[in-house]
């Protein structure tokens, strides 16, 4: 007994400072596949990672170099994503995605201090988005403030261009990522003239009777959701219970996965959500994809969570993340990248229509630049709307651009009240 | 035959009435405290620091809080979480409205204002036992951790409600923030947590402690001998929650360094810190510090040999961890029901008659 646990515990030090070697490209992935989050972490684990082995498989890595995606479960709780930086940041980690707002506050600071990149898609802190603040971290193509005005715009359109004394509810998960739209609501609400309801859902999100009796009894003519994890699903049901019009709903990105809307079959039927990249599995990558990766049983977890739209994202943020590794490797002439070379990569980085068709993606994304100033990319997004007979997300609109009128104050303001506290100097200038 | 009283003669009261009667122990006991000291602060990388070190003694500052109030005097408290919030936050209202002030007085000053709310919230034990004692605590719980996201003041007006410590510095050395080295993490929850399992310790020896115990034991006894059953209640809600605000605050201020309130504080706070002291062993200060290492050590622990050993699929070990620590908890409280500070004093008696046990 005493010798096994003596060997245990030399396996776990062994474990714990064990290093993969130094010349592979290490982008940890900090998923969560347990929890009340899994629904929404499974797929974009997945798809984050098969994109990456795609790469190894076909390319042999990024110009010449295996990429190494060492994952770490963190259920979405921030302790265990404490524990997870620090367990992956000394193996010559690059950049990190730990799709949860949580934990990027988190490791805004530290990442910062330790000269990592924070890469967070369409999450995490909105007024990263100004790069003279936040060095060190990028999330481009479009934030929760982006997609806060992209909802209230096409509400907009909905009516006829005016909003005046209509009631919007947002139904949000009480926490910071919840809360992050609020301001931007809120100082949309003063210019368009309506009445904003802001409902707050606990973590981690299966009781929401009381939310949903109110909104029966107040009946705004919108609702708007913030939501992830079962707390989609639970509230898309609770809409359809109360005979919500489902065609009034409209979830954030991360409320819009087949995950959300398949538990409340029919009555999800016309829910809608934005979307920031295209979905399903028409596009020439999953020809590849396929080849190398799914039918050679290099599939990551229990492969059966391909084309589904958080998948798309996962691989999104991987190739976002690739790219920004090949630039890179093209500005330092160098194959072997270290994590201050990635950043200047995150920098430059240009994504063109042209380059997603080249990556067999054409058209599923918003062509964007970055730049030492702008590290929020333009912000445009989509609205799709579930079809529940089909089972499909269709597009029911282009690419709609956000408000910048109401959003730059916004992130001016808050990245200074970040500066000031941090004793930050602006860059860029 | 290690621990031996035979020729441990004691010429004082003083020396009679020691913590470690025992001269093996009470060296165990300067060992210990010379490697915390003067070897790990040498040697401690982040990982160690800040998956291991600083929740284990930030925890068992907690466990030693709780284990005062629940263990020590009977009161149960499901609160744990949300004084722990108090002193989270008070830490931060403290460090963002007096910069210049040392962190060391904010984390104090901290504990002093959880003392506060915990006597406030401790009132209702005067007239309420037992499970609706444990009941009306967590109405506290549930009370704070609402207030501190409805009221936007206690985070400053921030956008998301999350709380950010900034970097204050003690003779020029980083405690909080992200520039903070391992070592000083360490060594400023060391030195919190050494101070105060003695003050703990020495308090629960003394007639403060006395007086937990009689109520704990018999209320109504206790009060027929003399014990006034307000002042020794509320001393211990005071000295508990001080306890749990000084790590609430080190909580977030040193280890996480940002906090949100339900996440961070929510009600599987409360309930971890009870389980750590339901298994390390109720009215035992090294029961607290067993608990508090049995429940953070073992799922890094466990983690670290089937993902980073084994090369499990991180779902999996997730799932088997949990199953793990969980059924060593059974099987614990089943094979000791006093907990694992129990379990050692067993080990001591066998001990001191190895090798000839009658």
């Amino acid at each position: 007994m005493k010798k096994t646990l003596t060997a245990l515990a030399a396996a776990a030090i062994a474990a714990a400072t064990a290093a993969p070697a130094l010349a592979d490209l290490v982008v940890p992935n900090l998923s969560y596949r347990t929890g009340p989050y899994a629904p929404g972490g499974i797929p974009y684990a997945d798809g984050f990672n098969d994109y990456f082995t795609l790469l190894n498989e076909r390319d042999g890595g990024i110009g010449g170099e295996k990429v190494v995606v060492p994952e770490c479960e963190t259920a979405y709780n921030t302790e265990k994503g404490v524990e997870c930086y620090e367990a992956t940041k000394g193996s010559g980690a690059l950049v990190y995605n730990p799709l949860s707002t949580g934990i990027t506050y988190q490791l805004i600071p530290k990442a910062t201090a330790d000269g990592i990149s924070l890469y967070t898609p369409g999450y995490g802190r909105t007024s990263a988005a100004n790069g003279k603040v936040f060095e060190w971290v990028f999330n481009y193509p479009a934030n929760y403030w982006d997609a806060a005005s992209v909802a209230v715009k096409y509400l907009l359109e909905q009516n006829g261009g005016s909003l005046k004394g209509k009631k919007i509810a947002l139904v949000y998960h009480n926490s910071a990522y919840g809360k992050e739209p609020i301001r931007t609501l809120q100082d949309l609400s003063k210019k368009h003239g309506f009445t904003l309801i802001e409902l707050p859902v606990d973590h981690p999100g299966q009781e929401q009777k009381s939310q949903w009796l109110q909104i029966r009894r107040d009946r705004p003519d919108h609702v708007l959701m913030w939501g992830w994890g079962v707390m989609n699903s639970v509230a898309i049901q609770e809409a359809a219970n109360i005979r919500y019009p489902m065609e009034n709903f409209i979830g954030v990105w991360w409320s819009g996965s087949e995950n959300d809307v398949l538990p409340a079959g029919d009555g999800a039927n016309g829910y809608k959500s934005l979307a920031m990249h295209g979905t399903g599995m028409d596009y020439p990558v999953y020809a590849d994809l396929k080849k190398f990766v799914l039918d050679a049983g290099k599939a990551s977890g229990a492969g059966d969570q391909v084309g589904s739209v958080l998948y798309s994202r996962g691989m999104y943020a991987a190739l976002v993340i690739s790219e920004a590794i090949r630039k890179a490797q093209e500005i330092h002439g160098t194959a072997a990248v270290t994590a201050a070379q990635v950043r200047d990569g995150f920098e430059q980085l240009e994504i063109t229509e042209a380059r997603m068709a080249e990556l067999g993606l054409p058209g599923f994304g918003q062509p964007f630049k970055a730049s030492c100033t702008d590290h929020g990319g333009p912000g445009a997004a989509l609205i799709q709307q579930w079809d529940a007979t089909a089972k499909k997300w269709s597009l029911v609109t282009g690419f709609i651009a956000p408000d910048d009128e109401v959003l730059t104050p916004l992130v001016m303001e808050d990245s200074a009240a970040f500066a000031k506290e941090n004793a930050i100097a602006e860059r860029c200038n | 035959m290690l621990y031996r009283e035979a020729g441990d003669f004691k010429t004082s009261y003083a020396a009679d009435g020691q913590t470690f009667p025992i001269r093996f122990d009470r060296w165990r006991y300067y060992a210990v405290l010379a490697v915390a000291f003067g070897v790990i602060p040498f040697v401690i990388t982040d990982y160690w620091a800040n998956a291991v070190f600083v929740p284990f003694l930030i925890y068992a500052i907690a466990a030693i809080g709780l284990n005062i109030l629940t263990g020590y005097c009977g009161q149960v408290s499901l609160g744990t979480g949300g004084f722990m919030a108090v002193g989270a936050y008070a830490c931060y209202k403290l460090m963002t409205a007096f910069p210049e002030v040392s962190i060391i007085l904010h984390v104090l000053l901290a504990g002093g204002v959880t003392a506060g709310v915990g006597i406030l919230f401790g009132l209702p034990s005067l007239r309420i036992k037992g499970f609706y004692l444990a009941v009306a605590t967590l109405a506290a719980q549930f009370f704070l951790v609402w207030l501190f996201n409805k009221v936007p003041w206690f985070y400053n007006y921030s956008a998301s409600g999350q709380i950010t410590a900034p970097e204050r510095t003690v003779l020029g050395i980083a405690l909080t923030g992200p520039n903070t080295s391992a070592a000083a993490k360490y060594l400023f929850c060391l030195c919190l947590c050494v101070a105060l399992a003695w003050v703990a310790r020495n308090l629960t020896r003394g007639a403060m402690g006395r007086k937990w115990m009689a109520i704990r034991d018999m209320d109504i006894a206790a009060e027929i001998i003399g014990v006034n059953p307000l002042t020794t209640k509320l001393s211990a809600f005071a000295v508990s929650s001080f306890f749990i605000g000084v790590a609430g605050a080190l909580f977030f201020a040193v280890y996480l360094g940002a906090a949100e309130v339900g996440e961070a504080f929510g009600i599987n706070k409360s309930f971890l810190v009870l389980f750590m002291i339901i298994i390390g062993g109720l009215g035992s200060i090294f029961g607290s510090f067993a608990g508090a290492a049995f429940l953070v050590l073992l799922p890094v622990f466990l983690k670290n040999v089937l993902v980073g050993a084994l090369g499990w699929p991180t779902d999996l070990a997730a799932h088997i961890e949990l199953m793990i620590v969980g059924g060593l908890i059974v099987v614990f409280l089943i094979a000791e029901p006093h907990g694992l500070a129990q379990l050692w004093r067993v080990a001591k008696e066998k001990l001191r008659l190895w090798p000839f046990p009658h």
